[in-house]
């Protein structure tokens, strides 16, 4: 296998983004929940040098916002108050990656709330919510794609190792995973769940549920790989010394799957943030006030927002170099492995 | 480009067959239709202002009617279009003044037991059809609605006291009903029955396949109404076009007969933000039922159009917990939590933590009005303007918790967190239609307030037909948030909703005897209020419900939208109302201005 260094890169640019939202406590000023209720749909912020009279301040400053007399969605900046933005505050107490208790903010400010990105309808901080919500997003992505892949491996290895009736029946069942309507099922499992299932809790079980109904693609492209490597001759040979099924698997057979899988894991990582944002769009995902990529775009369904709140675009800015770092992972991992046929198996989806 | 295209030649081709039928009721005097009334005709003199005649009307509809039968129409589409242009009652209730006036009764009486209704109906009157009125009309009219095998939705509103209302003719022209109690809604009765021609349905009605007459798809030539348009085409999927109904029975001041305006066009346009898109090309020339939103997107980019926010309307938005007698062991987490549900005072407190300020500027962009009782600010005639309404203070919401035992425990994260006598923390679901973004919004507001007291609430959208199935069916929820539009300003028209045996009781709909002495109470009032003889009278019963359910909060009333709607600056008479049909009520009296290529003179 010839090594390339072209996805390593890919691979340290994707670890700076996670690290960013796994610890999006530290990079964003606010909880993601608390709602702001004088300051709903507020734009974007803007950061000055100049005050209104003319007077420069080396310390960056906002103005606080406050609806115009007589609107209900116009805002103007109260120009006799300079607010100084300020660095490393200390503010609303969060736990870094979940477990360290902090409350140190990248930046904030004393006197007033600052919106970088704006607000939402409720006034809550639309770039908090963006960060904290790739948290939930890109688990949500994760777990999913490492469920299928497992699954994937597991059953695409028994089928293509142990062939004949096993391998028929199988690829059948496959077939049968990728023409069920997982929608609907879906919707079902859903009202099917009793109300007391803590939101998150369900989210995740029908996270779990796509992970595992997913398994069918990866399957086959491993099964594939296992049917070639099955025949190679060191394998025979291995064979022909009396080396046990589980040891072929592990030692010979499974290591030359990795590129599919690692590829295929690059791949379906995006897919399941996607899924994710269907079905945030669709109101199976995670619940307010939880922040999510899908259910911060779920906003942009009103027409109303579309055309008036160009802010609220934000997030799908945000998922976009996350993908392009996925796929670029992809595709280095391709060119590494030379696995040309993966890109037509993959199109599909 | 091809659908414009082809819609241009129908339109040509429109204009022609206009131009064409003008000519024959120009030539033909004496079999036409004189546009000024003749003595022998007693039609209803409109005020209002003059109009123009011609032009063509187009509406957006969220969904095709499902029929033109007045007698099955339930669905909302399918009313708008029967009740507000092609049908007209004996009585009707004006929508601006919210008061009976003379529709095709010129006049009635009520003899001093109240309980006979002598009607006079108008004469010389005819069905769009050309065919005349006559007191057989109405009394077949009301034996259709009245009778078992139809299932007409409004047939419950003809049973007083127990018995169905009978109707005699006295002569040609007279008409009287029959009650077996006196009823406190009078004249107002006979607002929504829309007169039938006997001469049309009488067949299919004999043959018992009335009810499946009038569908959507009737020929023009099979359908008449009384109302001021009549059936004229239907495109499915598309658009239901109506034309002017050369005989109908009013006119403008000075005599001119009305409507003004020969069509109206109702486009088939399922989402509403696909009305605001055609509203705002020009496409349509009224909308109706916007949200805050939408209308002020709308009123930023005011081109040729006028928006209005005609206030308050009937719709009420609340916030009820599940009182059911549910079982012990199919239930148990719902019924465990029911014990607070049950205790008025934690009612009270959730009330009181609730900000309707908020709900109304973040939902409604301050365009609605906050609510502590069903009756909104719209229906002036009933609301009772003494009902406390206190101001949202977490304070208070703490005391009344505490009074009814509950406490405060620090929870893991040094937040406080509520619990009851037993150390049990208070969490709950509310459920709400995933479809109305405004009811989402509501709970998530709600949620955060509550979180202010300690309590978890969790907010579940569900889809409408499975919330209204575990409300009503299973009971199978903690919390719900709905709302009602009433139909009516007059308080029978929510009667299914208080009434203890009532379907719409969303908090225990249906029960065999009132649980509590409240709802007990409420029953009498409201069966009273039915039979009382005077407005002030049942004012003053149903002032009392009002203030029971204020005490008691089993909904906890939140905010009321206004009706918000918007027309092209050329459409004259534009009066929106508070009560359905918002814009269409005086369709007749619409007009287009200065609009001499649309205008048929």
């Amino acid at each position: 296998m010839i090594q390339r260094r072209g996805w390593k890169r890919w691979l340290i640019a994707l670890a700076v983004l996670h690290g960013i939202v796994a610890s999006a406590g530290f990079f964003t000023p606010y909880d993601p929940t608390e709602q702001d209720r004088e300051r709903p749909y507020l734009p974007p912020m803007k950061i000055h040098l100049v005050d209104a009279q003319g007077h420069f301040h080396l310390r960056p400053f906002f103005y606080a916002e406050h609806l115009r007399a007589g609107s209900f969605d116009q805002f103007e900046e109260s120009t006799d108050q300079p607010v100084p933005l300020r660095f490393f505050v200390s503010g609303v107490r969060y736990r870094l990656f979940g477990l360290l208790p902090s409350g140190i903010h990248l930046f904030g400010a004393q006197a007033s709330r600052f919106y970088l990105l704006g607000s939402d309808a409720y006034g809550r901080d639309q770039f908090s919510r963006i960060l904290y919500g790739g948290q939930i997003s890109l688990l949500a992505g994760l777990f999913g794609a490492g469920l299928t892949l497992f699954f994937g491996t597991l059953i695409g290895a028994t089928a293509g190792y142990y062939g004949g009736w096993r391998d028929g029946l199988l690829m059948r069942v496959a077939e049968l995973f990728v023409a069920l309507p997982w929608l609907y099922l879906l919707f079902a499992l859903r009202a099917f769940l009793p109300l007391a299932v803590s939101p998150v809790q369900a989210f995740f079980l029908i996270i779990s549920v796509i992970g595992a109904v997913g398994w069918a693609r990866p399957a086959r492209l491993v099964r594939g790989v296992v049917l070639s490597a099955k025949e190679r001759d060191f394998v025979r040979a291995a064979r022909g010394f009396g080396a046990t099924d589980w040891y072929l698997l592990r030692r010979h057979i499974l290591p030359e799957t990795s590129s599919v899988v690692l590829t295929q894991a690059a791949i379906l990582v995006p897919q399941f943030v996607l899924a994710e944002m269907t079905l945030s769009f669709l109101g199976l995902g995670v619940p307010e006030p939880l922040p999510s990529w899908g259910s911060l775009l779920a906003s942009l369904q009103q027409y109303s927002v579309l055309v008036s709140s160009w802010w609220m675009y934000a997030p799908a800015l945000a998922i976009v170099p996350f993908f392009l770092g996925y796929l670029g992972l992809a595709s280095a991992l391709q060119q590494d492995t030379g696995a040309g046929k993966i890109v037509n198996m993959t199109d599909e989806t | 480009m091809v659908r414009m295209a082809r819609f241009s030649i129908f339109e040509r081709l429109l204009a022609c067959g206009l131009l064409l039928a003008s000519a024959a009721v120009l030539s033909k005097p004496a079999t036409g239709i004189p546009r000024q009334a003749s003595p022998s005709e007693e039609l209803l003199n409109l005020p209002g202002e003059l109009g123009n005649r011609g032009g063509r009307l187009v509406v957006s509809l969220r969904a095709e009617p499902k029929t033109l039968n007045p007698l099955t129409a339930a669905d909302g589409p399918s009313r708008e279009v029967i009740l507000g242009a092609m049908q007209a009652d004996l009585v009707h209730i004006n929508r601006a003044t919210q008061l009976t006036e003379p529709a095709l009764a010129k006049s009635w009486k009520i003899s001093p037991d109240g309980l006979q209704y002598t009607l006079t109906l108008r004469r010389g009157i005819r069905f769009s059809d050309g065919q005349p009125l006559d007191a057989d009309d109405v009394l077949f009219t009301f034996r259709v609605y009245l009778d078992e095998n139809l299932h007409a939705p409004q047939r419950d509103l003809l049973i007083v006291g127990g018995k169905p209302i009978t109707v005699r003719k006295v002569d040609a022209w007279t008409v009287v009903f029959q009650l077996a109690k006196t009823y406190g809604v009078g004249e107002r009765l006979f607002d929504g029955f829309a007169i039938l021609p006997r001469h049309l349905l009488e067949k299919p009605y004999a043959e018992g396949k009335l009810g499946q007459t009038w569908a959507i798809s009737t020929q023009a030539n099979q359908w008449a109404g009384l109302g001021p348009f009549r059936l004229k085409e239907y495109v499915p999927g598309q658009r239901l076009v109506l034309e002017r109904n050369p005989f109908y029975w009013k006119t403008d001041t000075k005599g001119g007969r009305l409507p003004y305006l020969d069509e109206i066009v109702f486009l088939f346009v399922p989402s509403a933000d696909a009305q605001v898109l055609k509203f705002q090309s020009g496409e349509t020339d009224i909308i109706s039922r916007l949200g805050a939103e939408n209308f002020s997107v709308l009123s930023k980019q005011q081109r040729g159009y006028t928006m209005i926010d005609a206030g308050p309307g009937l719709e009420y938005n609340f916030l009820f917990f599940n009182l059911n007698e549910l079982g012990e062991k199919t239930l148990a987490p719902m019924a465990r939590n029911e014990k607070w549900f049950r205790d008025v005072k934690f009612r009270q407190a959730v009330s009181a933590a609730i900000d309707r300020s908020a709900i109304v500027r973040l939902v409604y962009q301050s365009r609605g009005a906050e609510l502590w009782g069903p009756v909104t600010p719209g229906n002036r005639r009933w609301v009772n303007a003494s009902i406390p309404r206190p101001s949202h203070s977490l304070e208070r919401a703490r005391s009344l918790l505490k009074e009814a035992g509950f406490s405060w425990a620090n929870g893991p994260n040094g937040e406080s967190l509520l619990q009851d006598s037993d150390g049990k923390p208070v969490e709950f679901s509310i459920i709400t239609s995933s479809s109305n973004a405004d009811r989402t919004k509501m709970a998530t507001l709600i949620q955060d307030d509550l979180k202010q007291l300690g309590i978890h609430v969790q907010v579940v959208p569900l889809e409408f037909r499975s919330l209204l199935d575990r409300v009503t069916q299973t009971k199978e929820y903690d919390a719900c948030i709905l709302a009602i539009a009433s139909f009516d300003a007059d308080p029978n028209s929510d009667i299914n909703v208080w009434l203890s045996s009532g379907g719409m009781h969303f908090w225990n709909p249906s029960q065999t005897r009132p649980v509590t002495a409240w709802e007990t109470e409420i029953d009498s009032l409201m069966e009273r209020q039915l039979t009382a003889p005077s407005y002030e009278q049942r004012k003053q019963l149903y002032d009392r419900v009002q203030e029971i359910l204020a005490e008691e909060q089993p909904m906890i009333f939140l905010a009321s939208p206004d009706i918000l709607v918007g027309a092209k600056n050329s459409i004259g008479n534009f009066h929106p109302a508070v009560l359905e049909p918002y814009v269409l009520w005086n369709v007749e009296q619409l007009y287009f201005m200065n609009n001499p290529e649309k205008s048929g003179r």
